[in-house]
């Protein structure tokens, strides 16, 4: 063997640190993110940013990034979810009729709605791993099926009606709801508050009685699907099943089972919503969820997953879903017509696709 | 000789109406090189992957080891101790060099629920396996889609030697590479058949096959043509066989013999 091919190759210059963080799918969503807020600390009301209107806008944003970051596992592995939004319904009946209807406690309830909705997701994925179809046709269908059942569902649980109420009273006093609604840490801010750092009411009480667990649980989440990808063999096999699945398949990938799984990933995601929007509701009604799977396939775009699959970002979807939250609650807080909300939303979307083909084109050499 | 690692009898592969192998056998020993030759569309190819997993045979029987195997997916082959470098090479543009050569077969450290991909060593390996081909890589990082058309295949190749531990197959392997890389897979299939692993040579370089090859069988429009072992048979007499016989021999004049 050749001597020289021991040598450094004089070739190689070494990559600025610029360009190589350039190559990170999230770089777009974290940069829009820092140019949305200054857009905003220009624009808005000083209300905006003070504590209790960061947790205003990052409510909605990180119920998005629920949805989002399943939504961007899916699309690295190369698929989509339309059904998604439907599925916050579907599951949000499911969970409703089990502690109404059959009064069962949280502690199976729960379980067995996450469960029931990876089912649902699975025949999704079943259907387009041995068809071979796109995704978005055969989701596309579920979006409407799920929809359907749903409304069926809800008359046939209530004898008529399209909301199911009572589920506040069927779950009092259940331990498993502070990890499901509500606030969390309301001690320390209570003690925050006793110490006056933080803004109270004239009775003492805290402006902002604790961080509401959708913060907390797509924060878990997003940490958790960024290790699963970057760090494990399984996540692995999610960029390969996405980038091209019979390379991975050839090389040893079990792609199927791969896809498979992350349908049901999503549909679980979608039930986890369903659960804490309808704990924290008190009901749940056919309207639920609708359109969200726009909403969510926008920020993991946003975040940076490509359409074709194969590369993208789970904490690039979370942020997508806070430039998501911020621009929508943030227009209240401006003298702009709230319906800019849509215009602002489609200019973000169409900059982020035409970044991240550059990106990939970075990445990948193209010429 | 020894009992053949793999032996492949009567391989049929029908694409629907397409009859791509009309019963073909072959078989590999440890520590030999059996080269595959044949013209564009011969069945090549389409015969490696029945033997790497990825197509099921219509008919015909996979022996290996002597017993009797059905290989449902490329990764049954793989687990068996069989590796493939396919002629579009398996690899992924978006992904690292590193990502691509562990690809399915991911190294770990750390236990239960902790288990996770051992990038450090990954990467250590990688650069270590390539430098051995000779591939002097800019990073372990380096997405597969910068590489060239021959370091690409390097890498491939690379990564099949690294895990063939019984069975290396290799579809056309240098037809993308340089004098010096070229030179370096063949010897690298002459080291890889002295630690005693089978090596199935598919290409359409007689020189290339003289090379390195213990024992040549000609495909032909699904069907071997015969197997012959080095010292019977000359290049000319296997390049006749590979194109038929009579057109290249109309041609030999014209193009002076420098095929
Ligand atoms: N998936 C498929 N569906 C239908 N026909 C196929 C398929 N794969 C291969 N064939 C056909 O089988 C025949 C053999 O193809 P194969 O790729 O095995 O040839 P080859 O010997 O490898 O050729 P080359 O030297 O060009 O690589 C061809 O006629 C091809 O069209
Ligand atoms: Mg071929």
């Amino acid at each position: 063997m050749p001597t020289e091919a021991n040598s450094v190759d004089e070739r190689i210059g070494t990559e600025p640190l610029i360009s190589r963080l350039m190559k990170r799918p999230e770089l777009g969503a974290i940069a829009g993110v820092v140019l949305v807020t200054i857009f905003f600390m220009i624009t808005a009301d000083s209300a905006m940013f003070t504590l209790s209107g960061i947790l205003n806008f990052l409510t909605p944003a990180s119920q998005l990034a629920i949805l989002a970051i399943g939504a961007s596992m899916l699309m690295i592995g190369g698929e989509f979810d339309l059904s998604l939004g439907s599925m916050v319904a579907f599951a949000g009946l499911f969970f409703s009729a089990a502690v109404v209807n059959f009064s069962l406690p949280l502690v199976v309830a729960i379980p067995a709605t996450l469960v029931f909705a990876a089912l649902v997701g699975s025949i999704s994925g079943q259907i387009v791993v041995r068809t071979g179809l796109p995704s978005f046709i055969v989701t596309l269908a579920f979006l409407f099926i799920l929809r359907g059942l749903s409304l069926v569902g809800l008359k046939l649980a209530t004898g008529g009606s399209t909301q199911l109420r009572g589920v506040r009273e069927a779950v009092e006093g259940d331990w498993l709801v502070p990890f499901f609604s509500g606030d969390a840490f309301g001690g320390f801010f209570a003690w925050l508050a006793s110490n006056g750092w933080v803004e109270t009411f004239k009775n003492g009480t805290p402006k902002v009685t604790g961080i509401p667990v959708e913060i907390l649980w797509s924060i878990g989440l997003a940490v958790l699907a960024t290790y699963v990808l970057l760090r494990t063999p399984v996540g692995n096999w999610i960029f390969a099943a996405g980038g091209d699945p019979v390379a991975a398949s050839n090389s040893g990938v079990p792609v199927r089972k791969v896809k498979v799984s992350l349908f049901m990933l999503t549909a679980a995601c979608a039930a986890l919503l369903a659960i804490i929007q309808v704990l924290d509701a008190g009901s749940t009604d056919a309207r639920r969820g609708f359109q969200k799977e726009f909403e969510a396939i926008i920020a993991a775009v946003i975040g940076g997953c490509l359409l074709t699959g194969g590369y993208g970002s789970a904490i690039g979807a979370f942020f997508g879903s806070i430039i998501f939250g911020m621009v929508v609650i943030g227009l209240t807080y401006t003298n702009f017509d709230q319906d800019w909300f849509q215009v602002f939303l489609g200019g973000m979307l169409l900059l982020a696709v035409l970044f991240n083909n550059m990106i990939r084109k970075r990445v990948t050499g193209e010429r | 000789m020894t009992d053949p690692i793999v032996h492949m009898e009567n391989i049929e592969k029908h694409f629907g109406a397409v009859i791509a192998l009309a019963g073909v056998s072959f078989d590999v020993t440890a520590g030999e090189c059996h080269c595959l030759l044949g013209d564009n569309g011969a069945g090549k190819s389409t015969f490696i992957k029945t033997m790497s997993g990825v197509h099921k045979p219509t008919k015909g029987t996979i022996l290996f080891e002597g017993k009797e195997l059905k290989f449902d997916t490329p990764r049954d082959s793989m687990e068996a101790g069989i590796a493939t470098v396919y002629q579009d090479l398996a690899m992924i543009p978006l992904m690292s060099v590193t990502r691509n050569f562990w690809m399915g077969r991911e190294p770990t450290k750390g236990r239960g629920l902790f288990k996770r991909f051992d990038i450090d060593r990954a990467n250590e390996i990688t650069m270590e396996e390539m430098r051995k081909m000779g591939i002097n890589l800019r990073g372990p990082d380096q997405a597969v889609g910068t590489l060239s058309g021959g370091e690409r295949q390097t890498v491939a190749i690379a990564r099949a030697v690294f895990f063939g531990a019984k069975v290396l197959i290799l579809d056309e392997p240098t037809s993308a590479l340089g004098v010096r890389q070229t030179s370096n897979v063949l010897a690298t299939v002459d080291r890889v058949r002295n630690q005693g692993i089978g090596v199935v040579f598919i290409t359409h370089n007689v020189r290339h096959a003289m090379a390195v090859g213990d024992r040549f069988t000609v495909l032909n429009r699904g069907k071997t043509l015969g197997t012959a072992t080095k010292g019977n048979v000359t290049a000319e007499e296997l390049q006749d066989m590979m194109a038929g016989g009579q057109e290249l021999a109309s041609l030999e004049g014209s193009l002076g013999g420098t095929v």
